[in-house]
């Protein structure tokens, strides 16, 4: 018996690689693009033995029904949809839009700050801003030119775009706190700021932003189990107490959470994980030799 | 032979014992800690049942079971005539023999209680859920489709018994989870050395032959709101049980430390993501060699047990007030104890003390004792100045409790209490037209039975708006008997239910 009902269900339709750790896959869930709005996340699990990961809602297309998420391999789990999520493959659990969506204000001038992965989840937001008639400066930092993505579909939302690479092999050299010291700079009259990326990113824009008084938010993705509020895996530390990302945020004030507490907590399977990676590296090794061996004896003699 | 009349005098004088594993063996495994009761044993067990006319174990009963019934059923060596009666009221008795506090309830009014033991209901209820799962019987009665559309939001005990009484009562119903299956705290919450999942998939099945379907993976509220359900979407009314949620922490120092985590997360990484079988299984588990729980209710009982079966070498329970109040179930603490769990009583934590690499090394504790009574009569535990002590603890899990969750007052016009509960009257109703509430979402955290007793509750309601005439009730309201105002019950559109209450059941067993 199965009360899972989750068969066949989420059909990825469109896989993008942008580089050997970034992909993008986008999934067919008619009700979902219908319902996400910028900022939210949702929880994937690949398979029935997987672990249940948040992913923020890159994108999302109502008209073809479809949700995009943007994923880096950094662990087992990542690196095994890595593997196996091909177009016309499905997702054994999607569940979302989940999370508080980002609050579009009455903002007039925008910074919108992204950085290395995090440039997907800030595109729906820099989007919905000028939609909703802001000025809108874009920021996208990478490490160097070949993991430069979608700065194409930044360019189309932003009136002003800066692309900052660690090594200069593209747009300015340096980081994104450097990108938007230039954007405050010129523009003194920013009103909002917008930061995801790494926890180390955003705790560096916030404290950029601060001494200008620009209200900064960041979207935070902490380790979630149910991702409704139950498990209180991902309680972050703010000025003003304890909240949980994912029924309280994503989004926070970056002014008042407490970085270095996100990213101890990040870390606290880090062990356990480290060992699920190398064993899962391990067997696709074996699986490649066994593959090439198979090959090889299958050869005419 | 004619039957005797039993009195206090002829029963069995001893409660039948029902064969547990050995403490030390099943404090390292996942399987049931008790076994069951063999036929023998039911037989025996169902001639302690003075077969009373009053019936005070039906009125303590949530659900109100027909205790006396089934148990001559069994007498009677009738099983399937024993599950007819039961599940009359009740779909699920494997899981509900199983994990009610049958002695604040039924058991805990017991006559013969008041001179022996009482009577084991709850082990015989479960003897006659578990053969049903044997055996594969299920009551599908036919019904008479009424055209109406009931959404229940949670899977969860409450919205599972909504669900079958609204299913009976001929609705078109879908049930949504949040979560990839069905079963809520049933499946993440309590373990399989107390309830096993397959228990809880085989009663699932048995909902699902009601033509309840089941839709996973579905946040309501997020995917769409209770509003759009009813304006939209078409459903005539709304049951919403979605449990509490949302875990208490006690804001002490050091929470955010690697290595705390409350109850929900431990057990649900336990229960429904397996983590305890890392070989199959992605889902991280926490390293722990010694566990410390704070607070002493089920859930923290079931926190600390499953830490014995996952390897902990010492597992340690601190709880601010002494035994007697503890909520957790007296089985659960003795069971505990056996097992070897080490009970800290009147100790309340004041840091959780760090390894400096941000993971938890111990925990700085009080020692309490007992002042004046509180608002809730219990005994107020102040601290005992100058006892401070520390120990050793790799993993600290809070067990103290749950508040409101926020997500359905987030994305609805719904009315909350002061809590953050949802406001309902006394049959349930919320403060939209339709739609129903209850079980933890709210009362706050309560157990199994009561949110089942309350997703009937809201049945009735549910029923009684939609202007649907429910066999039972309509029984009720004429004093008994199966005609009212002169028709018979079964006659269309009077009884949905087609096998009634009272159909022989010497007929209907196999």
């Amino acid at each position: 018996m199965t009360t899972s009902g989750t068969e066949s269900k989420y059909e990825i339709v469109t896989r993008e690689d942008f580089s050997d750790v970034t992909y993008l896959l986008e999934v067919r869930h008619p009700r979902m693009a219908r319902a996400a709005k910028p900022g939210q996340f949702v929880i994937v699990m690949s398979h029935a033995e997987g672990e249940r990961i948040p992913l923020t809602i890159a994108d999302f297309d109502r008209e073809k029904g479809t949700i995009t998420l943007v994923i880096q391999a950094v662990g087992k789990t990542t690196k095994e949809m890595q593997r196996d999520c091909k177009v016309g493959t499905f997702l054994h659990a999607l569940v979302g839009p989940m999370g508080i969506p980002s609050h579009i204000g009455e903002a007039k001038k925008v910074l919108c700050v992204g950085g290395g992965l995090g440039v997907a989840p800030v595109f729906p937001q820099a989007r919905g801003f000028k939609e909703a008639g802001a000025y809108v400066i874009g920021v996208l930092g990478f490490r160097n030119k070949d993991l430069v993505f979608w700065d194409d579909k930044f360019g189309s939302v932003c009136d002003e775009l800066i692309v900052c690479t660690d090594d200069g092999s593209a747009g300015i050299k340096g980081m994104v706190t450097d990108g938007m010291k230039l954007a405050i700079e010129k523009h003194p009259d920013i009103d909002e700021c917008i930061a995801i990326g790494p926890p180390i990113m955003m705790k560096f824009c916030a404290a950029t932003t601060r001494p200008h008084g620009i209200k900064t938010m960041v979207s935070l993705n902490p380790v979630m189990v149910d991702g409704t509020g139950m498990c209180g895996g991902c309680r972050v530390k703010l000025d003003s107490g304890i909240k949980f990302a994912c029924v309280d945020g994503p989004d926070f004030d970056g002014h008042e959470v407490d970085f270095d507490d996100l990213m101890s907590r990040l870390g606290r399977y880090r062990e356990v994980e480290q060992k699920a990676t190398a064993r899962f590296e391990e067997s696709c090794h074996m699986r490649e030799e066994f593959v090439a061996a198979s090959a090889e004896e299958a050869k005419p003699a | 032979m004619a039957p005797k009349k039993r009195t206090i005098r002829t029963i069995p004088q001893e409660r039948t014992p029902m064969r547990e594993q050995d403490p030390k063996v099943r404090a390292r495994n996942f399987l049931e800690v008790a076994c069951g009761y063999s036929l023998e044993d039911a037989l025996r067990e169902s001639e302690r049942c003075l077969m009373c006319a009053d019936e005070p174990c039906v009125r303590g009963c949530p659900v109100s079971i027909d205790i006396p019934g089934f148990i001559k059923q069994i007498g009677d060596k009738n099983f399937r005539g024993a599950y007819d009666v039961i599940t009359n009221t009740n779909l699920l008795p494997a899981v509900c023999g199983r994990v009610c506090p049958q002695e604040n309830q039924c058991e805990g009014v017991c006559t013969v209680g008041d001179s022996l033991e009482p009577v084991a209901i709850g082990r015989l209820e479960r003897f006659v859920g578990d053969m049903a799962i044997a055996e594969g019987w299920s009551n599908v009665p036919y019904v008479e489709p009424s055209g109406f559309k009931i959404g229940i939001v949670g899977s969860g005990p409450a919205g599972m018994a909504c669900a079958a009484d609204m299913a009976k009562a001929g609705c078109d119903e879908t049930v949504f989870e949040a979560f990839h299956e069905a079963g809520g705290v049933l499946k993440y919450g309590i373990p399989d050395f107390r309830l096993p999942n397959t228990v809880v998939d085989a009663e699932l099945a048995k909902l699902i032959d009601l033509g309840i379907k089941f839709e996973t993976d579905t946040l309501v509220g997020r995917l769409f709101t209770i509003e759009e359900m009813i304006e939209e979407m078409g459903f005539h009314a709304v049951f919403i049980g979605t449990g509490a949620g949302y875990p208490s922490f006690m804001g002490i120092p050091g929470e955010s430390l690697n290595g705390v985590l409350s109850a929900n997360e431990l057990l649900t990484r336990c229960n429904l993501m397996h983590g305890r079988d890392p070989e199959r299984y992605d889902t991280p588990l926490p390293p722990s060699k010694n566990v410390a729980v704070i607070g002493s209710g089920n859930t923290a009982m079931d926190a600390l047990r499953v830490s014995m079966r996952l390897g902990a070498e010492n597992v340690h329970c601190i709880y601010r007030r002494s035994r007697a109040e503890a909520p957790a179930r007296a089985e659960e603490i003795h069971h505990a104890e056996e097992e070897g769990v080490n009970f800290h009583w009147l100790t309340n934590p004041l840091e959780i003390l760090d390894d400096g690499k941000n993971n938890v090394r111990g925990l700085r504790c009080i020692r309490m004792e007992l002042g004046e009574p509180d608002d809730s009569g219990r005994r107020r535990p102040v601290p005992v100045p100058g006892s401070e002590f520390d120990f050793e603890a790799d993993l600290v899990v809070y067990a103290i409790g749950t508040n409101a969750n926020p997500i359905i007052g987030q994305t609805s016009g719904l009315k909350l209490n002061k809590w953050g509960y949802i406001a309902t009257d006394e049959n349930l109703a919320t403060s939209i037209a339709g739609v129903f509430a209850g079980g933890d979402i709210v009362t706050g955290a309560a157990t199994v039975i009561e949110a089942m007793g309350a997703g009937r509750k809201a049945a009735r309601g549910m029923k009684r708006w939609l202007g649907l005439r429910d066999t039972t009730e309509a029984c009720e309201e004429a004093g008994g008997g199966n005609r009212i105002f002169g028709f018979d019950l079964r006659e269309h559109g009077f009884a949905l239910v087609r096998v009634p209450r009272d159909a022989s059941p010497s007929s209907a067993a196999s």
